[in-house]
């Protein structure tokens, strides 16, 4: 059932509900958590050579997330999340060579240079944003679940937010609304056990974030947010609930940021070891990794290939966020009122 | 005398005021344990223990909203609001109770708390990072509104705004928390080092509300400006050569208006420098404020630079922010006029 902290062993009783990925799960799954890993540690790189500013909040090591959720949706349904972005828009299918514009400031950019690495929108991918304030995008995943219900259009929208972001009062008013008007809306809680430089226990009466919505009947379910195949298979169940009209869920991504909260992250508030064993012990992408090589569903030297075309996309779209001009003075006044 | 940057006026003023008066709490988001993400609370919660600095949950609303409880039973609190983009969520605590208390209860109950908050743009933080929200609060009677430019003035401010029974709103502009900027954003850092304001006193002093600093005098025109676009002043007075008496508000409510008065009184322009948008940005009130009480002295239409009537932008920011060079040409204007 359902997972303990990712920090800790898995019991055996869990290890045997997560049902075992297809070859084309597997192979699949590895090439999205890669191909936002490399984004991810270039975007970090291209900051440290200035060639992006302000803020930027790296996903490396919560890959596992949004990318076994996403295997979960199917076309229409939405997708809204925090500043901590870039790997929910990769997995959502939204251009690389877009988001790295963005970053960089250019008119190629998914808002076209107006939002920076917080604020990104893809009509296209329903990819409702990216938004700066911490914990708006609950409610605002709430509303798109109403909109769907009104609509009976069958969509289901995943609202992810930190373990931080869980304690915003407007969290508690939007789960609510959700369970009293049955919309269908699961909230990914991202628990990656630091908001900014603070603990969850620190900062958290309740820190198993999957009972948040007990007092309104929503159902939760802690899982094992560095296991893809145990992110799908409760992604699977909670969007079934979502979809069948039960009204919302609630899924508790025990999960592990390897780097800092943002660019200019001390990082003084947790031991270098503490990063370490989780890199050594759960990573993600080794997990799969050593997975696929088991079952022989690839070599090593195809698994080299993935790499190499992941890293041809990366370097496709950071050649772009450099040469892509940058956006007009006159764009300063575009988009406010019409 | 020591040489210090804003960040440490400010926590020599916390850790002072700590000190002096066990009422004295202080917390917000990381304010604790990390010591505040600009680091004006390092230190403090191993000196005075985690009841006296303590970390907050993510929850605006209620940080100030608690802050309002705790002073209304006598505790003083210094909350943070880690940047002055996420006061919003706390904007109904701040208007509907602390501002209101005094007044509601006819004088039974006050709010004496400090509500520090970095503002202002100058980091490349985009829209969410960067606003100057000071005549959100400026426009709400009960509240008073203070912003420093200076380590000198912050550390005297905030033991006032500390030290106030009524709300403060205290604005810290993030910019130039490590050194003063002249909006040439191409230059080197300056530190506040070589800034004669960054000599600080260690022991206590306090600077009252409501008296504003004449940084540098003149003849030919008032320039009124408060937090970094005082050195951007400064800066488009040295490089226009023109003879601009700069007045530092400090603090916004209660406004120093006898010494606008009297300076315009003299220098008969007047130019008005914020970086917030323009619109029903606090620089008209400060315009209107002049046209009553000097219109007679006036001899060419007041003038303001401010931000642009847009969100901050994030690929923009130089293209958005009044600097030097549009100061300039606003002061250029004015003489012309
Ligand atoms: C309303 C609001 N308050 C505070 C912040 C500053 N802030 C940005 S991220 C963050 C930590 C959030 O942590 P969490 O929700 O756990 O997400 P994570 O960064 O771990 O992905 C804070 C305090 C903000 N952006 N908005
Ligand atoms: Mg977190």
């Amino acid at each position: 059932m359902a997972a303990k902290s990712a920090a800790k062993p898995k019991s055996s009783e869990a290890q045997a509900a997560v049902a075992e990925f297809t070859k084309d799960q597997d192979l699949a799954a590895y090439r999205e958590m890669l191909y936002i890993r490399r984004f991810e540690e270039k975007a970090g790189q291209m900051y440290g050579m200035g060639l992006i500013g302000g803020f930027c909040h790296l996903y490396i090591g919560q890959e596992a997330v949004v990318v076994g959720m996403q295997m979960c949706l199917t076309p229409g349904d939405q997708v809204i999340t925090g500043y901590r972005d870039h790997g929910h828009m990769l997995a959502c299918g939204m251009d690389g060579k877009g988001v790295m514009a963005e970053l960089t400031g250019r008119r190629g950019g998914f808002s076209r240079g107006k939002g920076g690495s917080m604020h990104m929108f893809s009509v296209e991918k329903q990819f409702f944003g990216g938004h700066g304030i911490v914990g708006a995008q609950v409610s605002l995943g709430t509303g798109l679940g109403f909109a769907n219900r009104y609509k009976k259009n069958g969509n289901v929208s995943v609202a992810y937010f930190g373990d931080g972001a869980a304690n915003q009062g407007q969290v508690y008013e939007s789960f609510n609304m959700a369970a009293l008007w049955k919309l269908p809306v699961v909230y990914v809680v991202e628990n990656n056990r630091y908001a900014m430089g603070t603990a969850v226990t620190r900062s958290s009466a309740q820190t198993d974030f999957s009972k948040r919505g007990l007092s309104f009947n929503i159902p939760g379910e802690q899982v094992d947010g560095m296991d893809v195949r145990a992110v799908q298979a409760a992604g699977q169940r909670a969007v079934e609930h979502a979809r069948s009209g039960e009204g919302p869920f609630i899924l508790e991504m025990m999960t592990y940021r390897y780097r800092g909260h943002s660019m200019s992250d001390p990082a003084k508030y947790r031991s270098k070891d503490e990063v370490q064993k989780m890199r050594n012990e759960h990573d993600p992408i080794e997990q799969v990794r050593s997975r696929i090589l088991a079952a022989g569903f690839a070599t090593e030297d195809d698994l080299k290939k993935i790499d190499a075309s992941v890293r041809d996309l990366v370097q496709e779209a950071a050649d772009f966020a450099q040469t892509d001009p940058e956006p007009d003075v006159a764009e300063l006044w575009t988009d406010i009122v019409k | 005398m020591a040489r210090i940057t804003m960040i440490e006026a400010i926590r020599d003023a916390i850790d002072l005021m700590m000190a002096r008066d066990d009422k004295v709490v202080v917390f917000g988001e990381d304010v604790g344990y990390f010591g505040g993400v600009f680091r004006c609370t390092d230190g403090l919660q191993r000196k005075y223990g985690r009841t006296r600095c303590f970390d907050t949950p993510i929850s605006e609303t209620g940080i100030v909203g608690v802050a309002i409880g705790m002073g209304a039973y006598g505790l003083r609190p210094v909350c943070e609001i880690q940047f002055a983009d996420y006061v919003y969520p706390a904007y109904d605590q701040i208007v509907s109770e602390a501002a209101r208390l005094r007044y509601r209860s006819a004088g039974e109950f006050t709010s004496p708390l400090t509500i520090r908050m970095p503002c202002g743009g100058g980091i490349f933080g985009g829209q969410t990072h960067s606003q100057s929200p000071e005549a959100c609060f400026t426009h709400v009677s009960g509240l008073k509104t203070v912003i420093p430019s200076n380590p000198y003035d912050a550390k005297g401010l905030l033991i006032s705004a500390i030290e106030d029974d009524d709300p403060v709103i205290f604005l810290e502009p993030k910019r130039l928390y490590n050194g003063p900027f002249s909006g040439h954003h191409d230059q080197p850092v300056v530190p506040w080092s070589r800034h004669p304001l960054s000599e600080v006193p260690d022991e206590y002093y306090a600077i009252e509300l409501g008296k504003a600093a004449i940084r540098r005098e003149g003849a030919a025109v008032t320039v009124i400006a408060y937090g970094t676009m005082v050195h951007v002043a400064e800066a488009a007075a040295a490089e226009t050569g023109i003879d601009a008496e700069i007045i530092d508000l400090r603090t916004l409510i209660p406004l120093d208006t006898d010494t606008i008065e009297q300076s315009v009184r003299k220098t008969g322009r007047c130019v008005i420098l914020h970086e917030a948008t323009r619109t029903s940005g606090f620089g008209a009130e400060l315009s209107a404020q002049v046209q009553e009480r000097c219109f007679h002295h006036l001899e060419a239409p007041i003038l303001r630079v401010t931000g642009w009537d847009t969100p901050y932008p994030h690929a923009q920011e130089w293209d958005y922010f009044p600097g030097p060079a549009r100061v300039g040409r606003a002061l250029k204007a004015v003489m012309e006029a």
